[in-house]
Formats: C-alpha cells, sequence, structure tokens
C-alpha cells in the first residue's frame, strides 16, 4: 500500500520507511517560528528545559505580527521578551515592525519553507504552507520551545481525506470560497486530528495566492494540516525564493485514503460564512442585504497581492458608503510595496479606505480596527467566532476579498456582479 | 489520578476566543488570563468556578487558535480536569503541556448537570456521578504516550530527559 504526500513527508523526517496514520513519531523539523502573542511563553519554557542554545539559528524565526505597532505598554512589554531573547541568542531571521508582516505569508515569501519540509509555528494557520507541498502544522508555546531545543517534535501521523476539486470556478469564486464550502459540508471538526489533502484540475488554475488562502484554512475544519502536490505552478513560485533545497513529494497513486471526496467547483456561487462559526456557511445571494459597518481586507488568509487587485478592481472609480468603514491592510511589507507600485493604495486611499501598516491588524479583536457592540463586519478573515473581533455581539461574515470590496461600496453584504455588472468576470 | 468536584456543563464547539477573549493576551500570566476566562460566553461562569472542579464540554473543545493562554486560563480558575466529547488537536497538545489534564468521554456531556459532583478517574478512563446515584460514564483512558509524558512531569522534564539522552 503506498503513502500519502504526508505520510511521506512524516516518515522521511522520522528517519522510518513508512508510517500509517494513529502512529506516535518522533520528527525532525525543518524550521520553526512563533509571533508576539506566543513567543513569550514559548521562551519561558526553552529557559526552563535547561538549553543553552536553539537547536540551529538559521531555522528559528520570530515575527511580531499581532499586537505591533504595541498597542498598550502590556504588549509592548511581551514584545520586550522577544526583542531581547533574539539579541541574546543572536538570531538571524527576526521581523519587526516595518520589515514584520503577518508571519505565514511573510515566511513564504521569504523562502524558509519549501516543497517536503516539516514546518512547524506556535501559531494555529502554520498550515497555511502546505499549499507548497509541505507538512505545516500550528503548536502551543510548550511544543514550539520543545522543538526549538531538540530540532524535533512528536506528532501523531493523521489519516488522510483527499478533496478533489471539478470544473472551472465562476467569476468572483476564489480559493477563499472553495475551502469555506468544504468546511460549511464538513463542518468545524469535519477534519479533525486528520489531514486535508487539496487537489483536481480546479487548482491547476489558482495562483499561489488563491492556493494558501486554502491551505490556511484547513485548521478551521479542525485539521492537523492541509496539503497540495506541488505543481509547476508551485516551483515557478519557490524556486527563486527557497533558501535551502527541497524535495517534491507526491502521494502514491496506490496511498491509502480515509476518504476521498469530489466538490463540484463549477457549481460553486461566493459564499460567506455567516456569523458565528466558520462552518455557517451560505451563498452571498442568502445572506445579501444585511448592513455592514466595517469592511476588512487583510490577514494570512486573503492579505495577499491577488486579494488586493481584485478588490481594487472594484474599488476603482468608487467610493467606500457613507456608512461603512473600510479597512486594508497588505499582509507584508513586499505586497504594500507591489501594491503601491501598482497603484492599488491610490486606488484604495480616493476611496475613502484606510490602509495599515503590514500587520494582522483587527483580525483578533485586539487593535487597528475592534467592533463595537452589535456592529457588523465583512471580513476576508479566517475566523468569526464570538468576540473574535471586537465585542461579544459583533457579527462577522467572512468572505473573499470581492465580496468585501462589494459590501464595502454598497454598505450591505453584496455579490461583486450586483456593482460590477454580471458579465465583467473576475 | 482521581479528580472529584463539581461540574460545569458547556456547549459545543467552544472555541479558544470565547475561552479567553485575545484582547487579553497580553500577559502569560495565569491569574490574569484566569480572570477573564469565558468571559464572552457566560460572564457568571468564572465567579461560579472552585478549586477542584470539572468542565465537562462536548464536541470539538478548544477548537481554534493555538494559544496556550487557554488551557493556562482554565486551569488558573481552579478547573482540576475537563471532560469532553472530542477535544481540538493543537488545544489537547497545550492542555497536557500545561498540566490540564483531559479525558474524552462520549457519554458524559449528555447525563451530567450544572453542579454534579463527579469522580474522574484518568487511569481507568471513567466519570462517577456521585450526585447521579454513581452513574458510570466510560470514556478513553489516557493514550499511553501522553500518559508517558504526563509521568514525565509534563514537556519540559520530557525535553530534558532527551537532552541528557543524547
Ligand atoms: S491574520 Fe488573523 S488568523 Fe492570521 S495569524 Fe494574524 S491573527 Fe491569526
Amino acid at each position: 500500500m503506498g503513502l500519502t504526500i504526508t505520510e511521506k513527508i512524516l516518515a522521511a523526517h522520522a528517519g522510518v520507511p513508512s508510517v500509517r496514520p494513529g502512529e506516535i513519531i518522533d520528527c525532525r523539523v525543518d524550521f520553526v517560528f512563533a509571533n508576539d502573542i506566543t513567543a513569550p511563553l514559548a521562551i519561558q519554557e526553552f529557559e526552563k528545559m535547561g538549553v543553552a542554545r536553539v537547536f540551529d539559528p538559521d531555522r528559528v524565526a520570530f515575527v511580531l505580527d499581532h499586537y505591533v505597532p504595541n498597542k498598550d505598554i502590556a504588549s509592548a512589554n511581551q514584545c520586550k521578551i522577544t526583542r531581547e531573547f533574539v539579541r541574546r541568542h543572536a538570531l538571524p531571521h527576526f521581523y519587526d515592525i516595518g520589515r514584520a508582516g503577518i508571519a505565514h505569508v511573510l515566511l513564504a515569501e521569504e523562502g524558509f519553507v519549501g516543497p517536503g519540509d516539516v514546518f512547524i509555528g506556535a501559531d494555529s494557520h502554520t498550515c497555511n504552507h502546505g499549499a507548497l507541498g509541505a507538512f505545516a502544522t500550528g503548536v502551543g508555546s510548550s511544543d514550539l520551545a520543545a522543538a526549538m531545543a531538540l530540532g524535533r517534535l512528536w506528532l501523531r501521523v493523521p489519516e488522510t481525506v483527499r478533496y478533489e476539486f471539478r470544473g472551472r470556478l465562476r467569476p468572483w469564486v476564489t480559493g477563499k470560497d472553495l475551502i469555506l464550502a468544504v468546511i460549511g459540508r464538513i463542518g468545524v471538526d469535519g477534519a479533525r486530528y486528520g489531514a486535508m489533502e487539496f487537489a483536481g484540475e480546479t487548482l491547476r488554475d489558482l495562483t499561489m495566492d488563491e492556493r494558501f488562502s486554502i491551505t490556511n484554512m484547513a485548521i478551521e475544519a479542525g485539521a492537523k494540516n492541509g496539503i497540495m502536490e506541488p505543481d509547476e505552478r508551485t516551483l515557478e513560485w519557490i524556486t527563486p525564493r527557497a533558501r535551502r533545497p527541497f524535495t517534491v513529494v507526491r502521494s502514491d497513486p496506490d496511498a491509502a485514503y480515509a476518504d476521498v471526496r469530489t466538490i463540484d467547483a463549477g457549481a460553486l456561487e461566493p459564499v460567506v460564512a455567516a456569523p458565528a462559526s466558520p462552518g455557517n456557511v451560505v451563498p452571498v445571494r442568502e445572506a445579501a442585504g444585511v448592513r455592514v459597518d466595517q469592511c476588512f481586507i487583510g490577514t494570512c488568509t486573503n492579505g495577499r497581492i491577488e486579494d488586493l487587485r481584485t478588490a481594487a478592481r472594484i474599488l476603482a472609480g468608487r467610493t467606500v458608503h457613507r456608512d461603512t468603514r473600510l479597512l486594508v491592510i497588505p499582509a507584508t511589507p513586499a505586497i504594500y510595496r507591489q501594491a503601491m507600485a501598482e497603484g492599488l493604495i491610490q486606488i484604495f486611499l480616493e476611496a475613502g479606505a484606510a490602509v495599515s501598516t503590514s500587520t494582522c491588524g483587527p483580525c483578533i479583536g485586539g487593535h487597528m480596527g475592534v467592533l463595537a457592540e452589535g456592529e457588523v463586519c465583512v471580513s476576508t478573515s479566517s475566523r468569526n467566532f464570538v468576540g473574535r473581533m471586537g465585542h461579544k455581539t459583533a457579527q462577522v461574515y467572512l468572505a473573499n476579498a470581492a465580496v468585501a470590496a462589494a459590501t464595502a461600496v454598497t454598505g450591505h453584504l453584496t455579490h461583486p456582479a450586483d456593482v460590477m455588472g454580471a458579465l465583467v468576470g473576475a | 489520578m482521581v479528580v472529584r468536584g463539581a461540574a460545569h456543563v458547556v456547549g459545543h464547539h467552544i472555541d479558544t476566543d470565547v475561552i479567553i477573549p485575545a484582547r487579553y493576551l497580553v500577559t502569560a500570566e495565569p491569574a490574569a488570563l484566569a480572570a477573564h476566562v469565558f468571559e464572552d460566553l457566560d460572564p457568571s461562569l468564572r465567579a461560579r468556578l472552585a478549586p477542584g472542579d470539572v468542565l465537562v464540554a462536548g464536541e470539538n473543545f478548544g477548537q481554534g487558535s493555538s494559544r496556550e493562554h487557554a488551557p493556562i486560563a482554565i486551569k488558573a480558575a481552579g478547573i482540576a480536569a475537563v471532560v469532553a466529547i472530542s477535544f481540538a488537536r493543537i488545544f489537547y497538545r497545550n492542555a497536557f503541556n500545561v498540566g490540564l489534564p483531559l479525558l474524552e468521554c462520549r457519554e458524559a456531556h449528555a447525563g451530567v448537570r450544572e453542579g454534579d459532583v463527579l469522580e474522574v478517574d484518568f487511569a481507568a478512563g471513567t466519570i462517577r456521578n456521585i450526585t447521579r446515584g454513581g452513574a458510570l460514564y466510560q470514556g478513553q483512558p489516557i493514550p499511553a504516550f501522553m500518559q508517558r509524558l504526563v509521568d514525565a512531569g509534563g514537556i519540559v522534564p520530557y525535553v530534558r530527559a532527551q537532552l541528557g539522552s543524547r
């Protein structure tokens, strides 16, 4: 019996010829990182472990992306712990405000993760990197500390379910809609403990930006990792960026899957996840008309250049509705610069949007756009739990960037075609 | 290990955002986190928690973010064990790492009412409901590997031992 891409990568890193779902393995890790919220705890635990150095300074990164520029004294003190640790250990891969972006987008862009890697982050959306054909998963701070100390981590081998997307996407349907549609079908624990392997002809036409937004949200179905087999487009994207040699791994034709599910992607319409669960997925048209106080385009799910281009196409020559606020946050400085070079930032500013420096922004409701009691937000992020973006009665609809931009123009939840005309394709 | 305490029952898919909202993640101080535990789920819950109490939850407890602050907050609020139909995977690891023991059990959630006195036996994987005539709910004993981590005293001693054996 053959192995899935996830099993092959894990076997190679555990130094064994084969692994089986359910098995506990001790696994070599290629790269680890923590952010400004998870790093202080990881550092505290690391220091208790009585180890003088991290396993390999070249394979550790710290990215300050959540509460920077520091929003208050407490968050400044937290960041100071990380800043001092990095200096004390002379760690080369440290990203502070100005050079930092959202870790998941930044670390991929900077080439720290490649096909075939085992990539561990103290942040649940680390599964993002599976779009590159890597095994990537999120852990808590103590596990990250263990990986920082040992260069290894214990893992339970997940069983894999393969999701095959068929058909060509309709206008305004994106990778975000594909993953939301899957989560809507299987539920927020539909892939709990498992690996989600995404495949099928639909993916071939998707840019890497859209592919990342799919693997990014595997955690919203409870998965350990989301993964795609690398193709030419993957290699085109990673080759000029990769900092280390990488290995292209593919699933065996006779790999054992827990299940194979086919999704008719060509039949999908743009969707939203309505409050207050990423699994509460309905077509945009069914939720259309809801009055919206704030739209947010950004995050590790949809703050990439493709998302900004799509939003700009809708916002060009239009303005944000007077009763709605639009926040745009490019995920990394490189994306910000690219958006400037392409004139997208100009379009956003002329439309009346607020454009902020590259951070997580209001995604976790800490600063930069926190919602008031009862407010409604359409967000390109990945989570809409109670209290996630502000007051516990605030309501968050998760959507793609086109829906968020169209909604910002009309002030109520809107299908992009209703702003752009039905015949203008995405 | 056996834990005996009063039950507090919560629902399905309780996420880490309602366990401890991110707006409070500007500290890793257990007591400061415990002050806000479950605030957005039920503002009165925190005040009802007493040391040694048992939390009983439905499916997929702890879904969402990787914040280890979530099990830290629960533990610092006095909860001695969490029993759930199932746990989200990152929360599962984090809870054991911070010394908050978890038990998976299909039956307890439907049978237990707020305030019932429970006896949770981790080795046997059972929960006895003292209040309801000693009703017994069979759960999953802690997997052997997790038990070794617990026996080692958590992830820190586990790593120390690994480093020592090199
Ligand atoms: S953008 Fe949101 S989901 Fe992504 S890492 Fe930041 S807080 Fe987490």
